[in-house]
């Protein structure tokens, strides 16, 4: 027989599994958008981001039930601390997304600018990040945890070079300087959205392991 | 997405440095080490617990426990129905050597003092500790004579005496307030959950080294049992208790300490926060998130 707290620990496991789902699509598709200037996509994502919001609350909502229900301990107690704050940086993932997507709207009509080739880089490297930490907090892999800790690194180089690239932009072409503007607030939402996935990453570690890695880069 | 389909939610990570199954080695008869956080072994001890064995007839009830009971705090000890703890609480005073089966090996000391020592006497030993059981159990007499039985039984008559430690006993215990008017009231007449306060303050009126109870919420509703454990942390620091409970909660709630017990084992003891947030075998993380026991 199954006990009811782990039954509820179970929903409560699927239904983070659906924010994250639904989160990933968003951040895949805001940064699909942006690549191909897909302004139609960007409204599908800004759309969507109301769906998340209203999922967040009703993971919190769970998490507060089972804390005052069944007082859980140990790997129950640490799981559900976990899924509060980690739904917590899903819904702000979300919402740069949804962030992201309004640039790609505000985009349009700037005229051909071409982005630097290292956006797609990081973004690719972003939606890794993402897609990972997802998969660390389904399986409660401490290892993929750390890994995603480490690829943080790369993606804020990545952003050093993207700032650089529009610094220059911009003094080559003033004109230009609104939509490069854009293209620099883009790729700080990237940026920000690989150190949501981190700290996802830190929550796991946390669930499985019982320690708090974070302010630790090197644990 | 790509991510794997959902795993078995009992299977969230077990925490690091469990053997294969414990418990299974425990339960066809081995011997595992006890997993005795370093913590505890820092705090100064009030109670020594040394390799102790305790036999009834053939069949052994306690395996090897090793464990220091530290000064001033409180420590719970846990397990499923039959792990020894209750046997091993009787020990610490001496009440199994009322079962004539029974058999011991190994040591005890109450601050220094060789508990099975036979130069050791055994009344005067429990003078030493108190002892609350799981039903109260008051003397049919007054409150007041319940609180100073254990000086009158050695001899002392000075009223101002007994006043004194009537009153400070019974506000040790958080029954002042209730008792103070009907001292001469027999304490029969007291709820389940001031007799067992009763019980309390009669306990600490002797000024005991260590305090035990034996599961003292188990007959108790909610309301007295939240007294009675908000009692057990207020006589932290003053007294040492070793409290044996089936409730974990109540382990959670009111210990510093928590040593987990399973068929005459011990497991794991640590600090309770350690215990019921990250413990570090994985068999005690299943008896404390109720997946085993």
């Amino acid at each position: 027989m199954t006990r009811h707290i782990e039954r509820q620990i179970g929903n409560l496991k699927e239904k983070i599994q659906r924010v994250g789902t639904i989160v990933e699509e968003a951040i895949s598709k805001s940064i699909s958008a942006v690549i191909n200037r897909d302004v139609q996509l960007a409204q599908r994502v800004l759309a969507n981001d109301e769906a998340i919001d209203r999922m967040e609350v009703e993971v919190e909502e769970e998490c507060l039930k089972i804390l005052a229900l069944y007082q859980p301990v140990a790997a129950d107690l640490r799981f559900v601390v976990a899924v509060l704050k980690i739904n917590n940086d899903l819904e702000r993932m979300g919402d740069l997304a949804k962030n992201i997507a309004k640039r790609v709207a505000q985009l349009e009509g700037a005229g051909p600018i071409e982005l630097p080739p290292e956006i797609r880089t990081m973004a690719m490297q972003a939606e890794e990040m993402v897609r990972e930490c997802l998969a660390a907090v389904i399986d409660g892999d401490p290892v993929l945890a750390r890994r995603i800790r480490e690829q943080d690194d790369v993606v804020d180089a990545a952003r050093q070079k993207v700032r650089k690239r529009i610094l220059a932009g911009i003094q080559e072409h003033p004109e230009n300087v609104e939509a490069l503007l854009r293209v620099n607030s883009i790729t700080k939402h990237i940026e920000r959205i690989a150190d949501m996935a981190t700290n996802v990453a830190e929550d796991v570690i946390y669930m499985v392991e019982g320690d708090i890695v974070r302010h630790r880069p090197d644990d | 997405m790509s991510i794997p389909p959902s795993a078995d939610p009992s299977a969230q990570g077990p925490p690091v440095g469990g053997s294969p199954d414990r418990l299974a080695v425990v339960a066809a008869g081995g011997q595992v080490p006890a997993e005795v956080h370093e913590r505890v072994r820092q705090t100064p001890a009030v109670l020594e617990i040394d390799r102790f064995n305790l036999w009834y007839g053939v069949k052994q009830a306690l395996h090897e426990i090793t464990m220091p009971i530290p000064y001033g705090k409180v420590t719970a000890l846990v397990g499923p129905s039959g792990c020894g703890k209750s046997t091993l609480l009787r020990s610490v005073n001496r009440l199994n050597d009322l079962v004539p089966s029974v058999r011991i090996s190994g040591e005890m000391r109450l601050n220094g003092d060789p508990i099975y020592d036979k130069r050791m006497d055994v009344i005067e030993l429990r003078k030493r500790m108190g002892m609350v059981f799981q039903r109260p159990n008051p003397f049919p007499m007054s409150i007041y004579e319940n609180v100073v039985y254990a000086l009158r039984i050695d001899g002392e008559s000075r009223r101002a005496v007994l006043d004194e430690v009537c009153e400070k006993s019974l506000r040790g215990a958080a029954l002042w307030d209730e008792a103070k008017d009907r001292l001469g009231e027999s304490a029969l007449g007291l709820s389940g959950g001031q007799q067992q306060r009763l019980c309390i303050a009669r306990a600490i009126a002797a000024e005991p080294e260590v305090l035990l109870l034996d599961e003292p919420c188990s007959a108790l509703d909610p309301i007295a049992t939240g007294k009675i454990e908000d009692l057990v942390q207020e006589l932290r620091g003053r007294y040492s208790v070793l409290m044996v409970t089936h409730n974990m909660q109540q382990a959670s709630r009111s210990s510093d300490y928590t040593a987990f017990m399973y068929l005459g084992r011990l497991i794991e003891y640590g600090p309770t926060t350690d215990i019921f947030t990250k413990p570090v075998l994985r068999e005690t993380e299943a008896y404390v998130t109720g997946r085993f026991g």
